[in-house]
């Protein structure tokens, strides 16, 4: 599985690429795996207020619904459209194209609960 | 892998969408074991059949099957199985997995002199191969050509197995009971002769683009097979039935409601089974089973709908999360296989 070492990682398989305040959001490619063939996907409306480990945003394969968690706090400033007409680019590209949506981290220290890629790996196997 | 009656079960194996492509393009195979057998036999056999069941086990030459229903008094449904004549006096009923146990009480306790029950499920594991190269899997399997026609029987190998060009896809094929002892070498077999293996996922998409009723979803107690629209599988004609005189009375009152096929006419999550369902402004109903449809691309679902709005083309909503989406009453199937 692929886990790139310039992210941040949520125990529920959410993923934050941090640029200056604000986090870019989207799953891992383990949870695209797990969650196999993605054909509906909701980001969040733009301005939303989370509070992390909040559910952000929904996907869903042919089995089941999943909740998307924010791994942080904060105001919503971007969603990404792409995954909306195309939900399958969370399969296929989950750490580019298939990014969720982007949030201004409001409390940059809860970027300390997360998981490094190595804690992330480990939880994973 | 899931429970499912008990059974562990694979969800899929390469992928819901994948399986579903190679039933509807190539051939897939599908373990049914889960699914329960029993064996009907003597004098009286067909006779006490034909009071359990709705369709006319009378009418069923040797070596053919039909699908039929068992009800209650009510009227309401136990289970749909099918009903395959091996002999004159000997018929294979193939039943829900959870439904084996009622289904063998309600039986047994009714079995009458000149008839004998046996409950063989635990004896049989089965397998379901579909698809349109389904027939090549058959000859690489048997030696010899697929019966073209559906619902048909053959016994073979000792000991017993059988081979019955039924399912539940819509598309052609065939279902291979065989003893347990023989199912993994026979699961092999079926893939080395080029079906791809499926799980219960794509089964319940498939099963779904056809409107075929999933017991327990679509079917219950308290729904006569009528308002399910299985009227086709229902003899009124025969004499007498458990359920005959609740079914005749419905159907001179009339039906409260349909189930009823529902096509979503815009873009919309996957609809799932217990979704509310809106007509007019109000919550009338809610869908008993629901899917995105790989093969058409939207989401469908089955709902009991009152029987004035039960017609096709009538406009109604269909919850998600608390928003609606416009749906539409579909004639039944939605899937119309390509010739």
């Amino acid at each position: 599985m692929n886990v790139p070492e310039n992210l941040r990682y949520a125990e529920s398989h959410e993923w934050i690429l941090v640029e200056g305040d604000t986090g870019t959001v989207g799953i891992t490619d383990h949870a695209q795996a797990e969650l196999t063939d993605i054909v509906f996907a909701e980001p969040p409306a733009v301005g939303k207020t989370v509070a992390a480990g909040e559910v952000a945003a929904v996907v869903e394969s042919v089995k089941a619904a999943s909740d998307i968690y924010s791994p942080v706090s904060g105001e919503v400033v971007e969603r990404n459209p792409a995954v909306e007409q195309d939900p399958a680019l969370l399969n296929t590209d989950p750490f580019g194209a298939g990014w969720i949506y982007k949030i201004r981290i409001a409390n940059p220290a809860e970027l300390d609960a997360l998981k490094d890629p190595a804690a992330y790996r480990s939880q994973i196997g | 892998m899931v429970d499912f009656a008990g059974w562990e079960m694979p969800v899929q194996y390469a992928g819901i969408l994948a399986e579903h492509k190679a039933v509807r393009e190539e051939a897939g195979v599908f373990d049914i074991s889960h699914m329960g057998e029993f064996l009907v036999s003597g004098l009286r056999a067909e006779a006490w059949l034909d009071i359990l069941l709705t369709n006319r086990v009378a009418s069923l030459p040797v070596g053919q099957a039909q699908y039929s229903l068992m009800l209650n008094e009510r009227g309401g449904v136990i289970d749909d199985l099918i009903v395959y004549r091996n002999g004159p006096e000997e018929f294979l009923l193939v039943v829900n997995a959870s439904m084996i146990a009622e289904d063998a009480a309600w039986m047994l306790a009714r079995v009458d002199e000149g008839v004998e029950f046996k409950n063989l499920s635990e004896d049989f594991a089965a397998l379901a191969v579909q698809g349109p190269q389904a027939a090549a899997v058959f000859e690489k399997l048997f030696s010899r050509p697929m019966p073209a026609e559906r619902n048909r029987v053959i016994e073979i190998g000792t000991p017993r197995a059988f081979v019955l060009t039924t399912g539940y896809t819509g598309e052609p094929g065939f279902e291979w009971i065989v003893p347990v002892a023989e199912a993994a070498a026979a699961w092999r077999s079926a893939l080395d002769a080029g079906a791809k293996p499926c799980g219960l996922g794509a089964r319940d998409t498939l099963r779904l683009e056809m409107c075929y009723p999933l017991n327990g979803s679509d079917l219950s107690p308290d729904r006569t097979p009528l308002e399910a629209g299985l009227g086709f599988f229902v003899d009124l004609e025969k004499q007498d039935f458990v359920g005959k005189s609740a079914l005749v009375a419905q159907k001179s009152a009339g039906f409260p409601s349909r189930l009823v096929a529902l096509k979503v006419t815009e873009k919309s999550p996957p609809i799932r089974p217990h979704y509310p369902v809106w007509a007019n402004g109000e919550p009338v109903t809610e869908t008993t089973s629901g899917a995105l449809s790989p093969s058409l691309g939207c989401g469908i679902a089955m709902a009991y709908l009152p029987a004035d709005l039960a017609k096709p083309g009538q406009e109604v909503e269909i919850e998600v999360r608390g928003r609606k989406f416009r749906a539409c009453v579909h004639k039944k199937p939605f899937y119309h296989k390509k010739v």
